[in-house]
């Protein structure tokens, strides 16, 4: 590695944002990006932001892909506001993120795509290169498609094959801004070009290329370094949401002993579940791609009646479409986890945008009384977590649970300290013992009120289940007034009494302030981070966020209780502070909501909450 | 009992009854409706099921959706479970593929299997998952008190049609051969006997085996059927199939089906010098859908409607298919527990 030229600045963090074309690699440059990070040592959060057409026409704004990294020295819980650092491989790449760029950060952008023609299709009237629109940032021009091609005409490359490998050469450059080692990369191209070693040579050049390129002629005032974060001793690894979610799934399945079996259908952006289970059949882990999003949760449930851990994942139109099926499982008393990967609705809405606005459908969106246990993960990696919660809530309390997670998480990625599966939690689901003679198909266990599991195949055990009424105890059909009054109110009781197996609500800040801004879901760093800053300022501010929705933990009003004023923050229209009016009706709520298909950014949160202080 | 002499007695082949699969609840069919015959008729099945293929009681498992016929699994004394309309073929799906060694059937209606349900059916077929399906076709919803199915002829006048229905009928037996379905049968709930031999060789064969019933609705469509299954023309409007036997049929049994050109005809043995070597001789083995298709859909009154095993190709099961996979993944995978996934790949330790 050569010796830096120029001044070294030593920085907390950085957000650095890659944009390109759809076709120009811009998610695997972040992806390599965010792994050389992990060996530096840093802290991270990503998140990728990609058009929902797969190849949206070449060199329009609508084709942008982007992928964004916020790293630094101390705890890093989002993906960053505004970037430090914008890679723009094209005049669209420019165009469509320039918002999202601080003002004096810095600008990469490859001149060689400048020309008319792009900048006629990005929608340019003038060269935003010399048309002093970007005064005020520091941009640096470089012509990164003639280099490449350069770096690599010793090569018998074609013309294609040589400018597939531009992006590599903006990588080695902010390598080099921020001090890396561009060394460290190689080893994965080895991997995935395995079979192309022309391919594996080529990359490495063109790498080495914009890093010398960057080195050479000097092209940043200086460069930075990001010191390691301070993280607990421990392994390391990055997971992004639907990694997590699915190998929470898994671990599940290995501490209860029983097989996965996930009916799913691919819907953006849940998607990335089933193919990740449908990796795994060696832990006896089934993945059953059926023709539906109802057939998916229904084949979910005929593998619960045969002693599965089932699952189903979606995102928000499926999980609209399997709500006659969860009420079939809420009647039938099996345990399903249900996951659901909110996007921007309603219909089709915004698939690739996150939301958090299927809450209310979680709750109540089924016919009759039809209570479910609804939990949230906070963050990518807390999805691991949340799903492994999920199963086991719905294995030991015989209840279906739906799991909310959303896209910014699902498809963000942060740094996950791995477990070992053995320092999980145990999952002890209610299997019948064969011949049990105190068997009955609804008698239930006194605490939890679940009822038992009998498995199909086990002797002196055969009963039938079904979504019609059944008779308390016995499981026969019954039309009884009294008996459907009391089975409504079992089975919501049952709900219930989960809050007796899950976690208080944690405070993040004092038990009692001026404010208490409230939570859930997917927006956890963000909303930690901005209460962070306000505390750190000497606001007394604090944070509850919310991971169980249905039960709310025991907890909840005590905590709600101890503040001046609540501040109820959500990417919606206001569903939780809703169910907080309706099931907490004695205290008084604000609400602030977004729905841009946008994360919150931490600057717009504190003038909120500024705001109201003020107030 | 202890547990030792309890596993020693699994072991060995269990005498099953009809009565083991009487179940206590009370029927609650229309009296004279077709689906009690077929209610005996699967409760005399499942014990010789049972002895053939080694299995105890606990091992059947009865999944419907929703409709007159799917109440059949309150009426059986096995594991049941009765689904939500439409959705049984993908909670059989999950059963079978879950736990191959259930010995799975499910009930099901022509509204509940080709309308609500249209969508799984032919997902079921295609997948070839292993189970016994029973398709009740009384060409009418009967339980909502008689709007036309996806089976009622056209023209003919319903609560929910009365100029007549518009629609063309849906044939079950192509609907599966063109999902690339391997089995197909037809039987007559007047027909015990016909039922169980059917039942029997259906549920015998590994593969999605589906059944349709000519199930007969007294309230609401009565005598549908009349002309298949009347005793003064039954005889002339069935034919029933038997693997490797001529295709002959008729009171006089002087009847019989040859292939004429590319169509079926039928003809008169000992007229226009037809002897029986003429025939078609039934091979419902064949991959080759063309004949089976021809006599899936013979319709009254030129010809007799064909019954018994039209179709019964040997196919690799779903459930095969998945768990041949499972035990290929288990020797091959580098992944010996979720432990060893969780540290795949690009992981630091922090010390």
């Amino acid at each position: 590695m050569t010796t830096h030229k120029g001044k070294v600045v030593e920085l907390e963090r950085a957000v650095v944002r890659f944009a390109g074309d759809s076709g120009d690699g811009m998610q695997l440059t972040g992806n390599l990006f965010s792994d050389s990070t992990a060996f530096a040592g840093n802290d991270f959060a990503t998140f990728p932001d990609y058009p929902a057409e797969i190849r949206a026409p070449q060199g329009t704004v609508s084709g942008v892909s982007g992928f964004q990294i916020h790293f630094g020295h101390t705890d890093i819980h989002t993906s960053g506001d505004m970037a430090d650092v914008l890679v723009a491989m094209n005049p669209a790449s420019l165009k469509a993120n320039l918002k999202w760029v601080q003002s004096n950060g810095i600008i990469i952008v490859d001149t060689d795509a400048f020309t008319e023609k792009n900048l006629a299709k990005a929608g340019y009237e003038t060269n935003p290169l010399t048309d002093g629109s970007l005064n005020g940032y520091l941009v640096v021009p470089a012509p990164i498609s003639t280099l490449t091609k350069e770096a690599v005409k010793e090569m018998a490359l074609d013309n294609k094959s040589a400018m597939k490998s531009k992006n590599m050469f903006t990588l080695g450059m902010v390598f080099y801004m921020f001090s890396r080692d561009y060394k460290e990369t190689y080893s994965f191209f080895e991997q995935k070009f395995k079979k192309n070693p022309l391919v594996v040579e080529a990359n490495k050049k063109v790498l080495e290329a914009g890093y010398n390129f960057a080195d050479t002629l000097e092209v940043f005032a200086n460069t930075f370094k990001i010191q390691p974060a301070p993280l607990h001793k421990g392994r390391y690894r990055n997971v992004t949401g639907n990694l997590a979610t699915s190998w929470g799934i898994l671990a599940a399945g290995e501490r209860s002993g029983r097989n996965v079996f996930l009916g799913s259908y691919p819907i953006t952006p849940a998607t990335e579940i089933l193919q990740e289970i449908a990796k795994h059949k060696q832990f006896t882990a089934i993945s059953m791609q059926m023709e539906d999003e109802i057939a998916g949760v229904v084949s979910s449930i005929g593998a619960s009646f045969a002693g599965a851990l089932a699952v189903t994942s979606t995102s928000g139109p499926g999980l609209s479409l399997k709500s006659e099926a969860i009420g079939l499982a809420i009647m039938t008393e099996l345990p399903l986890v249900v996951i659901n990967v909110q996007r921007g609705g309603p219909s089709t809405g915004l698939p690739t945008k996150s939301e958090q606005s299927d809450l209310m459908q979680a709750l109540f969106g089924r016919n009759g009384e039809g209570p479910a246990v609804v939990i949230a993960a906070k963050s990518a990696s807390d999805c691991f977590y949340a799903a492994f919660d999920a199963a086991k809530i719905a294995l030991e309390h015989m209840v279906p649970v739906i799991l909310l997670t959303d896209g910014s998480i699902a498809n963000g990625s942060e740094v996950f300290k791995i477990p070992k599966v053995a320092d999980l939690p145990a999952i002890n689901p209610p299997i019948v013992k064969a011949n049990d003679p105190n068997y009955a198909p609804y008698r239930r266990d006194p605490e939890k009120l679940s009822r038992s599991w009998a498995l199909p195949g086990t002797e002196g055990l055969r009963h039938r289940l079904g979504g019609l009424e059944k008779e308390d105890i016995t499981g026969n059909v019954s039309h009884d007034p009294m008996n459907h009054q009391k089975m409504s109110y079992l089975r919501e009781e049952k709900v219930e009494r989960v809050a007796n197996y899950i976690p208080d609500l944690e405070l993040e800040g004092d038990e009692d302030g001026d404010i208490l801004v409230v939570s859930w879901g997917g927006t956890y760093g963000v909303m930690l981070t901005a209460v962070e800053e306000l505390r750190a300022e000497g606001k007394k501010v604090s944070l509850a966020h919310f991971r169980s929705i249905k039960p709310l933990p025991k907890n909840t009003a005590e905590v709600l209780s101890k503040f001046k004023k609540i501040i109820v923050c959500e990417i919606n229209l206001g569903q939780f502070v809703n169910y907080l009016r309706m099931t907490h009706p004695e205290f008084k709520y604000s609400q602030y909501n977004k729905i841009q298909g946008l994360p919150f950014m931490v600057n717009e949160l504190k003038d909120q909450f500024n705001a109201l202080l003020n107030e | 009992m202890n547990n030792t002499m309890e596993s020693k007695i699994q072991t060995q082949p269990i005498k099953l009854s009809k009565e083991d699969f009487e179940s206590d609840q009370m029927v609650k069919w229309c009296p004279g409706c077709g689906d009690h015959a077929i209610l005996r008729s699967v409760e005399a099945v499942f014990p010789v099921v049972g002895e053939k293929l080694g299995l105890k009681k606990e091992d059947f498992v009865v999944v419907s959706g929703i409709g007159c016929s799917s109440r059949f699994p309150y009426y059986m004394n096995t594991y049941g479970i009765h689904g939500i309309h439409g959705r049984a073929a993908a909670l059989a799906t999950g059963i079978k593929v879950a736990n191959p060694k259930l010995n799975v059937w499910m009930i099901s209606g022509d509204g509940d299997s080709m309308a609500i349900g249209g969508n799984h059916f032919i997902h079921l077929a295609r997948r070839n998952v292993d189970i016994t399906y029973l398709m009740f076709n009384n060409r009418i919803y009967g339980l909502t008190k008689g709007q036309y199915s996806p089976t009622t002829f056209k023209g003919q006048k319903t609560k929910t049609s009365p100029q007549g229905v518009f629609e063309q009928p849906f044939n079950p037996g192509e609907l599966i051969i063109g999902s690339r379905g391997k089995f197909f049968a037809r039987v007559v709930d007047t027909n015990p006997k016909m039922m169980q031999k059917v039942f029997l060789e259906a549920a015998m064969y590994r593969g999605a085996s589906i059944v349709e019933i000519l199930a007969n609705c007294v309230i609401f469509n009565n005598k549908i059927h009349g002309d298949i299954t009347g005793r003064d023309t039954k005889d002339d409007n069935q034919l029933f199939l038997e693997a490797g036997k001529p295709m002959i049929f008729g009171k006089e049994r002087n009847k019989g089906i040859v292939l004429d050109g590319t169509r079926l005809k039928v003809v008169t043995i000992g007229e226009d010098g037809i002897t029986e070597d003429d025939l078609l001789v039934h091979d419902p083995t064949t991959e080759d859908a063309g004949i089976h298709m021809m006599l899936a859909s013979m319709a009254t009154p030129d010809f007799p409607v064909a019954l018994g095993i039209i179709r019964a190709t040997p196919f690799e099961t779903i459930n095969d298919a998945v768990w041949n996979s499972v035990e290929h993944e288990k020797e091959t995978s580098p992944y010996k527990n979720v432990d060893d996934l969780l540290n795949s790949g690009n992981t630091w330790e922090i010390d």
